[in-house]
């Protein structure tokens, strides 16, 4: 869930183009992935060992992935929805059951994300996971202390209290453009269960979004990690590895700039990007040897290293570098884990009402 | 025999065009607009099926309504962000109309032998890609950008303009990009008028002023109108230059199907906003040319 929101330029490619799948004699594997989202080196380390070709393509919606997946046919043999939009794209039949014979690697697979994906993809049955990672808070530590008076932030307060975010509205307040992240941020803050679709609740979470609205300078989902990094804003509610990206980028600058994330205290939402293939993959097999190969133990600690999220990948934690692994932004302790929650998909007539409330939040009106 | 099967051909080629690129795909997208959303590949219902016969073709047309161009009276959203549209399209096309009647004239009264040179000039910019001739406007309008430093440096304002992200960001964007479709009919119109008119007009006592809005001007209409369709009818639903350079609240009607489209996984309701948009758009169009041609050919 790494970009959501409308990004054009993904969109614009995946539908005017349609990937080229000519099963020519050279054995390949079509793999769409989320952007900035892997270490390249490992692609090539695949085609090095197996010798088949990787044609890697990116997004940064899952909603620009999943109408191409609805259309039928899109080329891909490997595909990284997110877990809420996984459970409905099995519904519809896209993709088919992973044949388990073929992950050898299934052994390296950490039980307590798994068990969790199971509410999406029972017995994990059609997908392995990718990264996971949480939506909180990202923040210029200098500003915030100077307008808040708080060394750190750890309370949706901060966002969700109108007289506290109005101090924030001159420094730059970005969010998400992603109800279904930022509706059961507000719900959980109100008190109730972020999962909700009682009428009664979401117009609460409206309200709740409304009043802080004039405070928001941009809802965009994944800008906020050059402007943070800039220091061109000071709050955001973001991706966890996007913002730590920030995080390393301002380090990197050393332009005075420092970032933070915060999983608050209420609680945050916890979200998976799972690898499945679409029925109609034409190289399914080559497809399952990709899979399997991201869930080796060392490739998976490779790709984590280098995006700054956490794995489903047990195996892979004591290789992990010490910024990955003992990050509790990262890897949350047991205490946080236990705060965070999962949501479930929307159904059609719950997303309509979802999306119009989300359109009325942003145009103010 | 021979020359009416000709004839028949000639006349066959453009409406088989027609029927192909134009009738067939609306047919498509008025289909899906009757259907109803499903969680499947495709994600709506029914489908086209031949293989249960005519039973089959019964079921399919029964199963066909209009629930979802009611639902679209229901929100004022749609209305809205046609609405919306509309004004942003319209002034678009006037500021264009403005800026390139000058620019089309001057044109036209060049020296022939610069008039290549700025026509090339005018289509120069359509050899680098739309997509990134509008993200350079975001590095042109935004707060630290060009533009701001540029009005800051010379004292014009002493804190930076909040441009991007507003409706003046997407003016400027539309504006831009769609100036030389209003400048080449107009050109066009311009370059090929009879300059012994003005010196008639002249010799007749007006001025060079009121030559211009006696004679220039109406002579040229054909390629205001030419200028300000082609710039009016893709402004409506433009979605590029609102996603890319508009705020969260700026709205119009190629966002609004992005949205139905995209978020709400809505085919059906996406397709019937755009039938309603063809319709509004078209039909009043069709309305205009044909009081043109009338009223041409009443002159005449």
């Amino acid at each position: 869930m790494k970009k959501i929101g409308n990004s054009l330029l993904t969109s614009v490619l995946a539908l005017g183009l349609a990937v080229s799948t000519q099963a020519s004699a050279e054995e390949v594997v079509n793999v769409f992935n989320w952007s900035d989202y892997i270490d390249e080196e490992i692609l090539a380390e695949f085609e090095a060992e197996t010798g088949i070709k990787v044609v890697y393509d990116v997004f940064d919606s899952n909603e620009v992935l999943e109408t191409k997946l609805l259309a039928g046919s899109s080329g891909y043999d490997v595909v990284v929805p997110t877990g809420t939009f996984l459970a409905r794209q099995i519904q519809a039949g896209v993709f088919q059951k992973l044949d388990q014979s073929k992950l050898t690697n299934n052994g390296n697979l950490w039980n307590v994300v798994s068990e969790r994906v199971d509410k999406y993809d029972p017995g994990n049955a059609y997908s392995v996971n990718y990264m996971w990672g949480t939506t909180g808070i990202g923040y210029n530590v200098d500003m915030i202390k100077e307008r808040l008076g708080v060394e750190r932030i750890d309370s949706w307060d901060v966002v969700f209290d109108p007289e506290k975010l109005a101090k924030l509205k001159d420094c730059g307040v970005y969010l998400l453009d992603a109800p279904t992240e930022l509706i059961p941020a507000a719900l959980n803050y109100l008190g109730k269960n972020p999962d909700s679709r009682d009428k009664g609740d979401l117009k609460a979470a409206e309200d709740l979004l409304m009043s802080i609205r004039p405070f928001v300078r941009k809802f965009h989902s994944s800008e906020y990690i050059s402007t943070l990094a800039n220091g061109d804003i000071c709050l955001t509610v973001g991706w966890s590895g996007d913002i730590l990206q920030a995080r390393d980028r301002a380090a990197e600058a050393d332009n005075g700039v420092t970032v933070d994330y915060a999983i608050p205290k209420e609680g945050a939402l916890m979200w998976f990007d799972q690898m499945a293939v679409p029925a109609d993959a034409s190289n399914a097999d080559n497809a399952h040897k990709f899979i399997n190969y991201i869930m080796r133990d060392d490739v998976m600690a490779k790709a984590s290293n280098y995006v700054y999220y956490a794995n489903g990948n047990l195996a892979s934690q004591k290789l992990l570098a010490e910024d990955v692994i003992g990050d509790p932004a990262i890897y949350p302790d047991s205490g946080t884990m236990e705060r965070l929650y999962t949501i479930m998909p929307y159904d059609p007539k719950t997303q309509r009402v979802i999306t119009r409330l989300w359109t009325k939040v942003k145009s103010g009106s | 025999m021979d020359r009416k099967l000709g004839r028949f051909l000639l006349i066959g080629i453009p409406y088989f065009w027609l029927f192909l690129l134009f009738l067939v795909p609306f047919g498509i997208v008025l289909k899906i607009s009757l259907s109803d959303v499903a969680v499947a590949i495709p994600p709506y219902t029914p489908t086209f099926d031949l293989d249960n016969g005519w039973e089959g073709i019964k079921a399919f047309v029964g199963n066909l309504d209009f629930e979802n161009y009611v639902w679209l009276t229901e929100d004022d959203l749609y209305w809205s962000s046609y609405l919306s549209s509309l004004k942003i399209a319209f002034v678009s096309t006037v500021l264009s109309l403005l800026i390139g009647y000058p620019l089309a004239y001057s044109m036209a009264k060049a020296p022939s032998e610069w008039r290549p040179t700025l026509l090339m000039l005018i289509i120069l910019p359509f050899w680098t890609s739309f997509l990134i001739r509008v993200y350079a406007w975001i590095g042109i309008l935004k707060t630290e950008g060009l533009l701001n430093q540029l009005l800051m440096f010379v004292g014009v304002v002493d804190d930076p303009l909040h441009i991007l992200n507003t409706d003046t960001a997407v003016y400027i964007g539309i504006v831009y990009s769609y100036l030389p479709f209003m400048v080449l009919p107009l050109y066009s119109a311009l370059e090929k008028m009879d300059g012994s008119l003005l010196e008639a007009a002249q010799d007749l006592g007006c001025t060079a002023i009121s030559a211009f809005w006696k004679v220039t001007l109406p002579l040229s209409i054909p390629g205001i109108i030419a200028g300000s369709f082609l710039v009016f009818i893709p402004a409506i639903g433009e979605f590029v230059i609102p996603d890319l350079l508009g705020g969260s609240d700026t709205k119009m009607i190629g966002k609004t199907l992005w949205v139905e489209f995209f978020s709400n996984r809505d085919w059906p309701v996406a397709s019937a906003v755009a039938v309603l948009l063809l319709l509004l758009l078209i039909v009043p169009i069709v309305l205009f040319q044909k009081q043109q041609e009338r009223a041409q050919e009443a002159e005449q």
